[in-house]
């Protein structure tokens, strides 16, 4: 996966959609995703229903078709995987087309909702539904830092690459290997800067 | 590796949302205790710095590559409960905004990255590094280690899916083990070789170098061994085994088998037993003993051409 993969989409974060609480938003994801993944395969109606809600919401959010097309196809290579081997098989293609149904709502569903939300809105839920505070500052610190750290091990392979030659591919790993390990070093003394920061500013 | 959502049934869903709940609860715990304040942000970045890293590409043979994964090499350098939380944090992370594995497979994800990957490599590393002292055990214990965790982290997955009825464990399990024996190769090495930059370069970094996390105690160990066991006899354990399991035993003894009989012979394979089950079983376990050591003497040969060599950026 690479780093476009993983930017939101900009504009357009004034619809219906996005304007609604942060906690209806994931109520109503987990409970679709629930809902499809229970639900008996015979009650098609779910199923049927699940997909026109999930079409009219994505209208109303005013993400572009073509970005959430992308996302779910990048998202499915092991859908499809599965789908290979299964179609192999003479018996279990029609509980295949059920499997392949179920992963695709869900996909749709959480991409959906995680293009809406903002994820300070997530963090929020997560604390009020009493997810222990160690893991919600771990989770935040790593959204924050997530991009910054991407960035600078793309600035430090870039700069590897353009003064170092690639001979051989055991070079290659050798220098990949210590472009992660000083990204670990470097991260770890940004954390001390990050606590002392935080510190100042009256952390607990 | 990552399950979608629609691939687990409830009963799946449930039972590794429970075992990973328990697990990360128990981490949380250890990491709150132990850890001291100065080290939180840490968690939070080396959060970030496990996905940034997962997006470094190593070239592999014809045009395809691959990356770490990564929740052994942080185990070696932050500690096990360190590292739950961390890996805990990248996957719900990559859940719930990148849609990267599903909501309700959260639970089963959890516990074969988090947990099985995690803590079962680190248990290898400890065994390992104490058998073989020094710079170079070390490296052979992370490399080691690394294919362990990759190879028990699929062997799970296969048996979470063949539980689940998704796939079937005949086709699951060959499919995940072999691919995962290879991919594990991989992990081995990056993760050997990024410990040996990190030690080369901040040895006071490493987790049993620095007085502030200290080793793993008695009860986290059996925490997390119990968890391990749990998983294994749950979704492991009932397909590997060629003996019949509890329910078939009691069903033959109280002599209401044959009440049962007509469903059994309808079915494609009845009984799981396919005929000669029991040399595919002993082959089975012949190619993963093969496996598993010829992974050791290579993780052997990479500790001592590493641990002879000069650092790489020297």
């Amino acid at each position: 996966m690479n780093l476009q993969f993983h930017q939101l989409p900009a504009g357009h974060a004034s619809s219906v959609i996005h304007r609604l609480p942060a906690g209806v938003k994931l109520g109503a994801t987990l409970g679709l995703v629930g809902g499809t993944v229970l639900m008996p395969l015979a009650d098609q109606w779910w199923f049927a229903g699940t997909a026109a809600l999930l079409l009219i919401i994505a209208g109303l959010s005013r993400i572009s078709p073509g970005f959430l097309l992308t996302r779910i196809l990048a998202l499915s290579p092991l859908v499809l995987g599965v789908a290979l081997v299964n179609a192999c098989q003479a018996t279990g293609r029609s509980h295949w087309l059920g499997v392949a149904e179920r992963s695709l709502l869900c996909l749709l569903t959480v991409t959906l909702a995680a293009n809406t939300t903002p994820f300070s809105g997530i963090l929020r839920v997560l604390q009020k539904v009493r997810v222990p505070g160690l893991l919600i500052t771990t989770i935040a610190l790593m959204h924050r830092y997530l991009f910054v750290l991407a960035d600078e091990a793309g600035r430090m392979r870039r700069a590897r690459a353009s003064r170092t030659f690639t001979r051989t591919r055991r070079f290659q790993w050798q220098t990949l290997s210590s472009v992660v390990g000083q990204l670990f070093i470097r991260a770890s003394e940004r954390a001390e800067r990050v606590y002392e920061a935080m510190c100042a500013r009256g952390w607990q | 590796m990552h399950i979608p959502d629609g691939f687990l049934d409830g009963k799946t869903a449930g039972t590794t949302a429970v075992l990973s709940v328990a697990g990360v609860a128990l981490a949380l715990r250890r990491v709150r205790l132990d850890l001291p304040p100065r080290k939180i942000p840490l968690l939070g970045l080396a959060a970030a710095f496990l996905f940034a890293a997962q997006m470094v590409n190593f070239p592999v043979a014809g045009g395809t590559s691959g990356h770490l994964v990564g929740g052994v090499l942080v185990a070696a350098l932050l500690g096990p409960s360190a590292a739950v939380v961390v890996v805990t944090a990248v996957l719900t992370v990559q859940c719930f905004l990148f849609a990267d594995g599903g909501v309700l497979a959260l639970g089963a994800n959890l516990f074969n990255m988090a947990i099985l990957n995690s803590f079962g490599g680190y248990a290898v590393f400890r065994l390992v590094a104490r058998c073989l002292p020094g710079e170079r055990g070390r490296l052979t214990a992370m490399a080691f280690a690394g294919w362990c965790a990759a190879v028990l982290a699929a062997i799970a997955c296969a048996g979470e899916l063949a539980w689940a009825g998704t796939v079937a464990w005949a086709v699951g399990f060959p499919a995940m083990a072999t691919v995962h024996m290879l991919i594990g190769i991989g992990e081995g090495i990056i993760s050997a070789l990024v410990l040996l930059a990190v030690s080369r370069t901040r040895p006071d970094l490493l987790a049993e170098n620095s007085p502030a996390t200290p080793p793993p105690r008695a009860g986290e160990w059996l925490g997390y061994g119990l968890l391990v066991v749990l998983g294994i006899a749950i979704f492991i354990a009932p397909f590997a085994c060629p003996w019949p399991d509890g329910l078939e035993a009691v069903a033959a003894r109280l002599g209401f088998e044959h009440h049962a009989a007509p469903v059994l012979s309808a079915a494609p394979v009845a009984g799981y037993r396919l005929p000669g089950i029991h040399w595919a079983v002993g082959a089975t376990a012949l190619a993963g003993a093969i496996g598993t050591l010829t992974a050791f003497a290579l993780a052997l040969l990479l500790g001592r051409l590493l641990a002879r060599k000069p650092s790489p950026d020297a």
